[in-house]
């Protein structure tokens, strides 16, 4: 899709023009983020994290197919091939520590992306679908994170791999059954680690596929941008490339330059010593937390601590844990608010940055062990995560009395001056 | 900027604020930081492929299993024994009296990779054979370090991929292979052990 007043593709050299004859690639990749997709000239910087989680899962691409040359997914092997790599193969400890703490970048921008979009309401129709293949691509994240933690084989990744797949142990009457299915045993072992590479293998690509879906589903209403209109003629918008291109150039540097901070002079900081023990089934660590990215969704788990209405308290917090992200499934029917942004919605603007620091507590609470207060401020965390979404939005949807929002994006751009809302090289006010 | 110098080619960037005049035919401020921003993009990327391309080579582990040492003191006359150097055989080979008098009468000139067996052993143990047992011609390892296997014309090696065969100082004599049997490092430690690599 594209506005009637984008850029046409119009391939000049023979050698192109066969090409595009015969394979339009070019020509979709200049619709797609080339000149021929008007994007709203008002992005502010929050915009730039899609193209930045582009780069991370094609940095763990990369690093991964590298790493997988080096390492033997089999339980006696697997601990000594990781530090094999980090010793011995040349350059392993730079390409193991990339992916490492790529994968920390990755869940960083992901989680701003995500928050951008609850800010900005980019999960409200038209953009419905992005919405929801972005929470799928999250829970592909999730499970292709977990399973490559536990690949090392050390005793985060054993004891990771243990709890997680307890989980469906939880599921009344066939959850043992599922959980021996799962690990192909009755703990973690060979079947279990050989599995669980296959699918870390697999599912980046699966990811990939998934990313290809949200964009042409992006591009099907076009960008929003942070005022939330819509856009209304050229005036609105800047060609992709080179506005946008050059303005998610600055933040690819921004984020190479962090990411090189944490591989280089704390390539650690984000890991436990634990997982530098190689894999013990006779004895769990002292302290057990999974990645901090986790941290979070781990605190609502541990957050039912009794029984009640005859479900035991290990499926509720099991339930919890899944129901916390599958909410966000059904979010664009639950804020029924016309207007998108967050800048024309003072209570919900509230509401969020109580999210914000909700969703950080809860993480607190997810790396503090499970004991005294923690406990209670855990299931208040929870709960408060709960009622955002399905009470306070709501409410705030129905009652909130909005501000007013401006006429058009050139105009909240340039405060109404509309001889000066013409981009260059159009007559002003001819698209009105 | 006044807004009355719009231009009706959309195409046309208005000029830059800073660069050159308008309209002027040398370089723009703006093609400076462009060429300059991706220039320095682009070398970064290139760092980049070093590790990436770098990981292939041999490993430490791999570089630590480079030298062993090898006992020859119970190598017969005209026999010989094949051992494995870097994951790859190696022959090693006690010629006989006769066996060295024939290398030796070869003319050089004639040979399709000319070297003598003296410079294929070392000083004083010419009568120690030490090659590769890889055929330069695709990797085969050829038959004939123990009398028993087939050793072709010339009583050296002959390799049964596809018929090369070698000298009694390994040099090849007929067949499709372009080089001699390599000759890997080594050295005598003492009168039975030889160190390779």
């Amino acid at each position: 899709m594209s506005f009637p007043w984008a850029e046409n593709y119009e391939p000049k050299n023979p050698v192109m023009k066969w090409l595009d004859a015969k394979l339009p690639l070019p020509r979709l990749v200049f619709n797609a983020v080339g000149a021929g997709y008007p994007v709203p000239r008002n992005l502010n910087y929050f915009w730039n994290f899609g193209v930045l989680a582009g780069l991370a899962l094609t940095i763990q691409i990369v690093t991964g197919i590298v790493l997988a040359m080096h390492y033997a997914s089999n339980a006696d092997m697997a601990f000594a091939s990781v530090e094999g790599i980090m010793r011995d193969v040349n350059a392993g400890w730079l390409l193991r520590y990339m992916h490492m703490n790529g994968a920390s970048m990755f869940f960083i921008v992901v989680y701003i992306h995500i928050f951008r979009g609850l800010y900005y309401g980019s999960y409200k129709a038209p953009r419905e679908m992005v919405w929801l293949l972005g929470v799928v691509i999250f829970l592909l994240m999730m499970a292709t994170a977990f399973m490559g933690y536990v690949l090392p084989w050390g005793q985060m990744s054993f004891w990771g791999a243990q709890v997680i797949t307890g989980f469906f142990s939880a599921i009344p009457i066939i959850g043992d059954p599922i959980h021996t299915w799962l690990l192909g045993g009755f703990a973690p072992d060979n079947a279990a680690l050989n599995r669980f590479f296959s699918l870390h293998y697999l599912l980046p690509f699966v990811i990939a596929g998934v990313i290809v879906l949200h964009i042409w589903a992006l591009h099907i209403p076009g960008s929003g941008n942070p005022t939330g209109v819509d856009v209304k003629g050229p005036q609105d918008t800047v060609p992709f490339h080179p506005y946008y291109t050059a303005k998610d150039g600055f933040g690819v540097g921004v984020f190479l330059i962090i990411f090189a901070l944490l591989t280089f002079y704390s390539p650690n900081m984000l890991g436990h010593p634990d997982n530098y023990i190689q894999a013990n089934p006779l004895s769990t660590p002292a302290h057990i937390v999974p990645e901090w990215y986790f941290w979070p969704f781990y605190a609502i788990l541990r957050a039912f601590t009794v029984n009640w209405l005859w479900i035991p308290a290990k499926l509720w917090g099991v339930i919890a844990m899944f129901s916390a992200i599958l909410l966000l499934l059904f979010l664009p029917w639950l804020d029924n608010s016309p207007v998108r942004s967050a800048n024309y919605r003072p209570a919900y603007r509230i509401a969020f940055f109580v999210l914000v620091a909700d969703c950080l507590l809860l993480g607190l609470c997810g790396v503090k062990p499970p004991e005294g207060a923690w406990v209670l401020i855990g299931q208040l965390a929870a709960a408060y995560y709960f009622a955002h979404f399905l009470i306070i939005v709501p409410i705030i949807a129905a009652v909130e009395k909005t501000l007013p929002l401006p006429n058009s994006i050139s105009e909240s751009v340039l405060h109404g001056e509309a001889e000066e809302a013409a981009p260059y090289g159009t007559a002003p006010g001819a698209a009105h | 900027m006044a807004t009355s110098e719009y231009v009706d080619d959309p195409n046309q960037r208005p000029p830059v604020i800073g660069g050159e005049e308008e309209g002027g035919a040398g370089p723009r401020r703006r093609d400076f930081l462009n060429i300059a921003a991706v220039s320095f993009a682009g070398v970064g990327a290139a760092a980049v492929v070093v590790p990436l391309v770098n990981q292939m080579n041999p490993s430490a582990d791999v570089l630590a299993l480079a030298s062993i040492e090898v006992d020859v003191s119970k190598i017969a006359e005209g026999s010989g024994i094949k051992v494995a150097w870097r994951k790859q055989p190696v022959f090693v080979r006690r010629l006989t009296a006769k066996e060295v008098a024939d290398a030796n009468k070869v003319p050089v000139s004639e040979l399709r990779d000319p070297e003598t067996l003296a410079q294929r052993t070392k000083p004083g143990k010419e009568n120690w054979l030490i090659t590769m047992a890889v055929c330069t011609h695709l990797g085969c390892v050829p038959l004939g370090v123990t009398p028993s296997e087939n050793r072709g014309e010339f009583g050296g090696y002959f390799c049964p991929c596809h018929g090369s065969q070698y000298d009694t100082a390994g040099r090849i004599r007929k067949g499709p292979a372009p080089k001699n049997l390599a000759v890997p490092e080594y050295s005598f430690k003492s009168n039975t052990v030889v160190q390779i690599g």
